[in-house]
């Protein structure tokens, strides 16, 4: 097959399958709606991931269709990263009244992981923005599924306007940039943006304002707590995880490929902003009562996590970043899709609600402490190699300072997140009478837990092979 | 090819740990005799690992050693030495102790067996790990899962409070040490070139007299706040009185050991001349210990929280021993981390056989305990000897050697010191006496049921240990004193 094909083989595979959904769905019978549709989306899905591995890799980095992506082992890992989500999350879909037997619910899903595939890859600032939107749009329109639930219908307006506002801020900056490069190309950006002067920090201010607001930095995270609280959580989950990883792949290219030379400027910036995002985070989220703010707010803070990488700007950075990635991809992925299964029979997402969950079902209990934990930055789960790497980096290159805010906000961070887990496994229900009140697991919810769980603990023990993954996706640009 | 043993000792608990939390809720029994099971197999090969080691060879044996991330050389390495092989031991005690002990918990067994075992699992890594990088993995597994064992099945009143601030303490005091051991495991790579946190290489590093100096305290500190140390001692007492009886005992019994070891291990042998430099602010802070935690003591009226400060006190002699950087200092601190683990895991087993019958633990309000419990009374003369310093207990063997140590470096310090024995000779002669003598009052009448079989063989276990090194010093002390002379070969260079 040609590079170019190639180059775009995972995104083609999803389109596939996205198209297959719709086909099949009038045939379809009502009462076989939310395992076909789901389990054709996660298979669909799961086959492309395993062809792209198969057959997809990429050797060398290349340039494809003319320029506009590139194909790399930066772009093929968070593809697969993305494609692995996306599949999760079509099995959390399932179980959601109104949204897991709805054909458009999954089509959507499937358009939002081609534009994250493509954000990942792009390599020229027009197929950027494209891709960019791609990504958002299906996005408003699943925020703002549930059309009876006012919650859900301001969540997804809510993230409309905002992500409409940065982006037109995004696109000026793209456009001035164009405007003094000539180009859109990075590469051809990167050498004309050698020296710092107003137009060139004017650019990277408005460049970081959308790319903010993607990965949900400080000070444009506001959206956030909002959306993620009225999405349907499964959606909230995608958000904070595939959708998020998605802009802080464009954030690496962009930043490494397009302003090298400006890197002294960028990592300041990016520093300060960490350590904001950090800190609001860890601190709003001390004072949630609803869990899915609380982990908004705490994914607020994973952002500022993850970028002390980038900050740090050395090779053991840059990987960080990507392995701190796949962690928290796989974690809260967990920690949504538990929510999911619990606030599908409990009926709402308060923190109180978890009042006894350990007695009502002892093994989704088992899940959300490893999640959390992992959260929380413990051994033996993904989060504590993850967090050692990001911090490695900075201590390596001499980023004091920013450790230290770190460490600090992964101390509070720690205190919420147990402190939600004393819901889980201290406190009991009005009554004493967990028992009588199971919590049903449905099929697709154990798989997928299942291997996020087992996904977190071999990211978190075993962790050699997933270096090499990160690493070969921070070097090869 | 040897039998990995060290490694078979640590992944047991974490194997039977997973095991436990697959079967089901309602397989109490089924629950408490795999951990009895797992529990007595641990302490056989901790016995095995401690009796075979071998003393002629010394240094550090029944290595193994396995790459982990060879990109950044991070290997799963271990083996024990003089210091450690001793405290594998205490740890296999503990365990097997505690697990007979906590038989009659009767609220999620299994969850609560589990938590343990993994607790257990990353403290026998952390006293075999000689990779840094494994130390800290280990270190913190070893933390967390105390939170929820204290607040799940802790003491009801100050559970959550107890729990949060001994955890974040504690993982504060982590990633200070983390720090610490990154910015050792960069400066070796600048200066070699090699990316290793083999704690062996790191050890003949030779970092910059400046680097130690800076590094030392941080790093050091981290790990002593596990230990106890002024004036981060604070969320230990709470901690102790929180926990239910097996955590107790697994947290002043060894937790508190881990600290000191990996203060120990890290902060002493990796930056030697930065302990050379700080040593005398360590001292101060451990003479602070010794005396302030035995007058708090003194005037308690929870028996956990006399023996909670007493348990800071006590970690304040080894502490103390490891300021003074002397053969007779160090070897003293190593023996008295075993002596005090065994000594303070029998005073929370004995502490908690009373509490679950008279419900109380205020010492006013107790009395006359020997007469329906004689086994409890006779072990906790037995503890409260061996924490006085008695000859013929372990706790002579300890602190003897410490305080020799302590008159060679200072000697006024060695008798202020020395007062924190009559104190502690006074508290524990106050608790014994109106706990366990005089009149058992009306209303317990035919409360106190006697202890279960099971219980008895904890309270003989622990009690045999420490009076057969007490009678028979040889017992431990030669091996101490080869990994004592490790850690001065690497202070001094020679020696």
């Amino acid at each position: 097959m040609s590079l170019n094909l190639m180059a775009i083989l995972p995104e083609i595979l999803v389109l596939l399958v996205g198209i297959l959904v719709l086909v099949c769905d009038p045939f379809f019978k009502d009462e076989n709606r939310r395992v076909g549709l789901g389990w054709l989306t996660a298979g669909g899905l799961t086959a492309t991931l395993a062809i792209s591995l198969l057959a997809g890799q990429p050797g060398q980095p290349a340039s494809a269709w003319g320029g506009m992506v590139r194909y790399d082992w930066l772009s093929f890992a968070f593809k697969m990263f993305f494609i692995f989500a996306a599949a999760i999350t079509a099995l959390f879909f399932m179980d959601v009244d109104k949204l897991g037997r709805r054909a458009e619910a999954y089509v959507l899903l499937t358009a939002s992981t081609i534009g994250m595939s493509l954000m990942a890859s792009s390599s020229d600032l027009v197929m950027l923005y494209l891709a960019i939107e791609t990504t958002s749009i299906p996005m408003y329109v699943l925020s703002g599924f549930m059309l009876d639930d006012q919650k859900s219908t301001e969540s997804g307006f809510k993230y409309l306007l905002f992500g409409a506002m940065t982006s037109a801020v995004f696109l000026y900056g793209l456009s001035l940039v164009y405007g003094f490069a000539g180009s859109t190309s990075y590469e051809v950006v990167a050498l004309k943006f050698t020296s710092l002067n107003i137009v060139s920090v004017g650019v990277l201010f408005l460049i970081l304002v959308g790319l903010g607001f993607k990965v949900s930095l400080a000070p444009f995270h506001f959206w956030a707590p909002d959306t993620y609280e009225g999405a349907p959580s499964p959606v909230a989950g995608v958000l904070s995880t595939a959708s998020k990883a998605a802009g802080f792949a464009v954030l690496i290219r962009l930043l490494l490929v397009g302003f090298p030379a400006m890197a002294e400027q960028w990592q300041l910036t990016l520093a300060i902003m960490a350590a904001i995002t950090m800190t609001i985070g860890n601190l709003v989220a001390l004072a949630q009562k609803n869990i899915k703010r609380l982990l908004a707010y705490s994914s607020i803070a994973h952002a500022g996590y993850a970028l002390i990488g980038l900050v740090a700007n050395n090779e053991l950075g840059h990987l960080s970043v990507v392995f701190y990635l796949l962690a928290y991809i796989l974690t809260n992925l967990a920690a949504f899709g538990i929510i999911t299964a619990f606030g599908r029979i409990a009926g709402s997402d308060e923190i109180r609600a978890y009042d006894g969950m350990s007695r009502r079902s002892p093994y989704l209990a088992l899940a959300m402490l490893i999640a959390f934990l992992s959260l929380a930055g413990m051994p033996p789960f993904g989060g504590f190699i993850a967090k050692a790497l990001v911090f490695a980096a900075a201590v390596q290159a001499g980023w004091y300072w920013l450790v230290f805010v770190g460490i600090i906000n992964s101390i509070v961070g720690v205190y919420y997140y147990l402190t939600t887990m004393k819901y889980v496994y201290l406190y009991r229900m009005e009554g004493e009478n967990e028992e009588s009140f199971p919590i049903p697991m449905s099929r697709p919810y154990v798989i997928a837990l299942v291997v996020l769980c087992l996904g977190i603990i071999m990211v978190g023990s075993f962790f050699a092979p997933w270096f090499d993954l990160a690493g070969k996706a921070a070097m090869g640009l | 090819m040897q039998l990995p043993i060290l490694s078979v000792i640590v992944f047991t608990p974490l194997v039977a740990a997973v095991i436990m939390l697959m079967m089901k809720p309602t397989m109490k029994t089924e629950v408490r005799v795999t951990a009895l099971a797992a529990a007595t197999f641990d302490l056989f090969l901790s016995g095995w690992v401690y009796f075979t080691y071998n003393m002629q060879a010394a240094g550090y044996q029944f290595l193994e050693k396995y790459s982990w991330l060879p990109q950044l050389g991070i290997s799963y390495h271990v083996g024990v030495d003089g210091m450690s092989a001793p405290l594998v031991l205490l740890t296999g005690v503990v365990m097997f102790t505690g697990v007979l002990i906590s038989w009659g918990i009767d609220d999620r067994p299994r969850e609560f067996f589990a938590f343990l075992f993994l607790l257990a699992g990353g403290v026998f890594g952390v006293f075999v790990a000689l990779d840094l990088f494994m130390l800290f993995f280990f270190y913190e597994i070893a933390v967390f899962p105390m939170y929820l064992l204290i607040a799940i099945w802790g003491w009801k009143v100050t559970r959550e409070y107890a729990a949060m601030k001994l955890t974040l303490y504690l993982f504060l005091g982590s990633v200070f040490s983390l720090v610490g051991a990154l910015a050792m495991y960069f400066a070796n790579y600048q200066m070699h070139g090699v990316l290793t946190f083999d704690m062996l290489e790191l050890e003949k590093a030779g970092f910059p007299l400046l680097f130690q100096q800076i590094w030392f305290l941080p790093t050091f500190m981290g790990f002593a706040i596990l230990g106890g140390i002024f004036p981060f001692h604070n969320w230990s007492p709470d901690g102790h009185v929180a926990a239910p009886t097996a955590v107790s005992m697994f947290h002043a019994g060894v937790l508190m050991k881990l600290g000191a070891f990996a203060a120990l291990r890290v902060g002493i042998m990796l930056l030697p001349q930065g302990a050379l430099v700080w040593k005398d602010l360590i001292f101060g802070l451990a003479t602070v210990n010794v005396i302030y935690g035995a007058f708090i003591a003194m005037i308690q009226t929870d028996m956990k929280y006399v023996i909670g400060f007493s348990s800071v006190s006590h970690m304040g002699l080894v502490a103390l021993g490891f300021s003074t950087l002397t053969r007779e200092g160090m070897l003293g601190a190593g023996v008295q981390m075993f002596s005090h683990g065994v000594m303070t895991a029998l005073f929370f087993a004995a502490v908690g056989m009373v509490y679950d019958r008279a419900h109380t633990r205020q010492i006013p309000e107790l009395g006359g305990m020997i007469k329906p419990l004689p086994w409890v009374g006779v072990a906790f003369i037995i503890g409260g000897l061996v924490s006085m310093g008695m000859p013929g207990f372990s706790g002579f063997v300890a602190e003897f050697p410490i305080f020799m140590g302590v008159w060679k470096t200072q000697w006024v310090v060695a008798i202020a010191a020395s007062i924190s024995i009559v104190i502690t000779a006074a508290y524990i002669i106050m608790v014994i006496r109106k706990v366990f003598f005089g009149e058992v009052p009306a209303h317990f009448e035919g409360h106190i049921t006697p202890i279960s079989a099971l219980d008895k063989v904890a309270i003989v276990t622990l009690c045999g240990f420490m009076v057969a090194l007490g009678v028979y010093p040889a017992l431990m002390t030669p091996m101490v004193s080869l990994g004592v002379q490790n850690i001065l070969r690497l202070v001094f260079g020679g020696a």
